[in-house]
């Protein structure tokens, strides 16, 4: 049975968009978490989601690289689309889509390995070709960690700070050269000149990856992204349960300055939420 | 209330209208119950020190005809030493002064290998599969309990089925493997096969789930995230649960005495389809004789299986000492991390 090809060369005419969702419905269960979700992530900028909590923000990332297929009793309805590839089609593979869509979480997870092995695991189980040492400095480098730990390569990554570790995490997702870079909250455990570092970082990604950050901080949002969904649980549907919905989804400046969903002005100026 | 009255317990209870507490009898349930507990703590260690106390006076002062009375401790000891050594070489015989364990120890070490070679891959391969390939439904609810309960079915009750399954093959002459050292180590195996699916199963639970979702996210399939994450995090846990496991079969008597180990064997056992006996076996035996001096070939034969398991344990205890205390694996073993 033939995959589909989830190389960029065969991106087509919505070139410009890397990810998108069309009526998205997320159900645990019965009961259902997001509800007719549609929004196209654009290539080389940073998207956030934001939202009150249980929203449904963490849901739709995972959505992206078929995390959720982990969780057992969770059911999607709708379409997602890579490129043009439909992301819930069965004859996708999930492996080739997690590789292709890379993913940062929330507390800092590194391999209970050295620094080296924590960069070079997933370009090895991958297949890679190339001078490994050179990947892992690379990846290091423009992790903006290489001089902090290129002396102690062999050591356990375990043994770095929370900032350093979430960097390490960030770089060992570069190391198998992924497309987009899907981040959970990559901050809320991180101290503020850590979080000042993964955000500078961010910045810099964006020239050569599309990523997708979803923050529980406003102010977060506001200083890295170009755009931003807002999340919003919907009281108004017949089950008698909220759900998660896209309020609205426009261009970061304008979210934060002049919205024109109530809901969101409410939000962002912190009357709800 | 003030912090006067505090100070003086005369007054408390007139002091106090809504508690009063009865204080003589908290004086003495609270030591009381601290020394009911401290003795059902003493009381297992000192049938422990009985059972190995009587063991080494037997081996000390052997009964019977080679009975001497007398003798300095010193060359008691020597004596002792002597005759553990001629356990250990020689083969069994009709003499008491002759007899050995040289067969069913080999036979035991065969036991041992192939109770590792079929008890290990299964158990861990069960516990994989329950774990981290099944979600929560009814079919692993049902495995689950029925490991748990055969985890408590009495070891002879394996003896039966492994007679009827293994040595007779239920009756197919093709399939029987008759009274060998396959059909044993196959009962064994069956017989931990629990243990080992239940520890590995905890050792696996032990690992934080962020370490999965970690490795899956970089786009590893099950088997590299289990090969180079799971099974190196969890295999402290998993040797130590093996050990124990393989450490209660190498014990087991009452098995093997259905599954044809022979009671008294001269030829030792080459291969897995020789015939085989095993130490305690042996020990059960000799332990039977009417003569008195062979009291003392069984209590030297115990102190041999007693010196093997507790070393087996000691292992087990080190291994999972050790890694509790190695800094990478600390928090991972002891605590789930992540969500």
């Amino acid at each position: 049975m033939a995959s589909p090809d989830l190389s960029p060369a065969n991106s087509g005419p919505h070139s410009n968009t890397v990810l998108r969702t069309e009526s998205l419905s997320v159900f645990y269960g019965d009961s259902q978490a997001l509800s007719d979700i549609t929004i196209a992530i654009p290539q080389n900028q940073i998207t956030a989601l934001i939202g009150p909590s249980g929203c449904g923000k963490s849901t739709l990332l995972r959505c992206f690289n078929r995390m959720n297929d982990l969780i057992a009793g969770l059911r999607i309805e709708g379409q997602i689309w890579f490129h043009e590839h439909d992301l819930m089609d069965s004859a996708v593979d999930v492996v080739a889509v997690r590789r292709r869509i890379g993913m940062v979480f929330q507390k800092p997870n590194p391999f209970p390995k050295s620094i080296y092995n924590n960069i070079a695991w997933g370009a090895k189980i991958n297949g890679f070709l190339g001078d490994m040492d050179e990947l892992v400095e690379r990846c290091l480098r423009r992790a903006a960690l290489w001089d902090e730990v290129k002396d102690k390569l062999d050591k356990s990554g375990e043994q770095l700070s929370g900032g350093q570790q979430q960097r390490l995490c960030i770089a060992r997702t570069l190391a198998v050269e992924p497309e987009v870079i899907l981040m959970d909250e990559p901050c809320s455990a991180l101290d503020p000149i850590s979080t000042a570092a993964v955000e500078d970082l961010m910045e810099d990604l964006k020239a050569d990856y599309t990523i997708v950050i979803v923050t529980h901080n406003m102010q977060q949002a506001r200083r890295v992204s170009d755009m931003t969904a807002c999340l919003m649980l919907d009281a108004n549907v017949s089950q008698g349960r909220r759900v998660g919905v896209v309020a609205e989804f426009s261009p970061t400046d304008k979210l934060f300055t002049n919205p024109t969903d109530p809901r969101t002005e409410a939000y962002i100026t912190g009357r709800i939420g | 209330m003030s912090v006067k009255s505090l100070n003086k317990p005369a007054n408390w209870s007139s002091a106090d209208p809504h508690f009063r507490p009865n204080r003589r009898r908290r004086a003495i349930m609270d030591p009381l119950f601290r020394w009911v507990c401290f003795f059902a703590t003493f009381l297992g260690v000192v049938f422990l020190g009985t059972v190995l106390g009587a063991v080494f006076l037997r081996v000390l002062y052997p009964a019977g005809a080679g009975a001497k009375s007398g003798i300095p401790l010193g060359e008691r000891f020597s004596d002792a030493c002597a005759l553990l050594r001629r356990l250990v070489v020689n083969k069994p015989g009709i003499e008491a002064s002759e007899v050995g364990y040289r067969v069913g120890l080999v036979g035991s070490a065969w036991l041992l290998l192939f109770v590792i070679l079929i008890a290990v891959p299964v158990g861990v391969g069960a516990a994989l599969y329950l774990e981290e390939y099944t979600g929560k439904s009814r079919w692993k609810t049902l495995v689950q309990t029925n490991i748990a309960n055969l985890a408590g079915v009495p070891s002879i009750v394996y003896g039966l089925l492994g007679l009827t399954l293994f040595q007779r093959g239920l009756g197919f002459k093709s399939l029987a493997l008759g009274p060998c050292v396959l059909a044993g180590s196959l009962t064994l195996s069956l017989l931990i096969l629990p243990v080992i699916v239940i520890a590995t199963q905890e050792a696996l639970r032990a690992v934080p789930q962020s370490l999965r979702l970690a490795a899956l996210a970089l786009g590893a399939t099950r088997w590299q995230m289990i090969r180079d994450h799971l099974l190196p995090t969890a295999a402290p846990g998993i040797l130590t649960g093996t050990i124990l496991g393989v450490s209660r079969a190498i014990g087991e008597t009452a098995p093997l005495l259905m599954v044809g180990a022979a009671a008294s064997l001269l030829k030792v056992t080459r291969g897995p389809l020789d015939r085989y006996t095993a130490l305690p076996v042996e020990i059960f035996y000799n332990a039977k004789e009417p003569d008195e001096s062979f009291s003392t070939v069984a209590a030297g034969g115990i102190l041999l299986l007693l010196c093997l398991l507790l070393t087996m344990n000691f292992f087990a205890i080190w291994i999972r000492q050790r890694t509790s205390k190695r800094p990478g694996l600390a928090g991972s073993m002891r605590t789930k991390r992540g969500g």
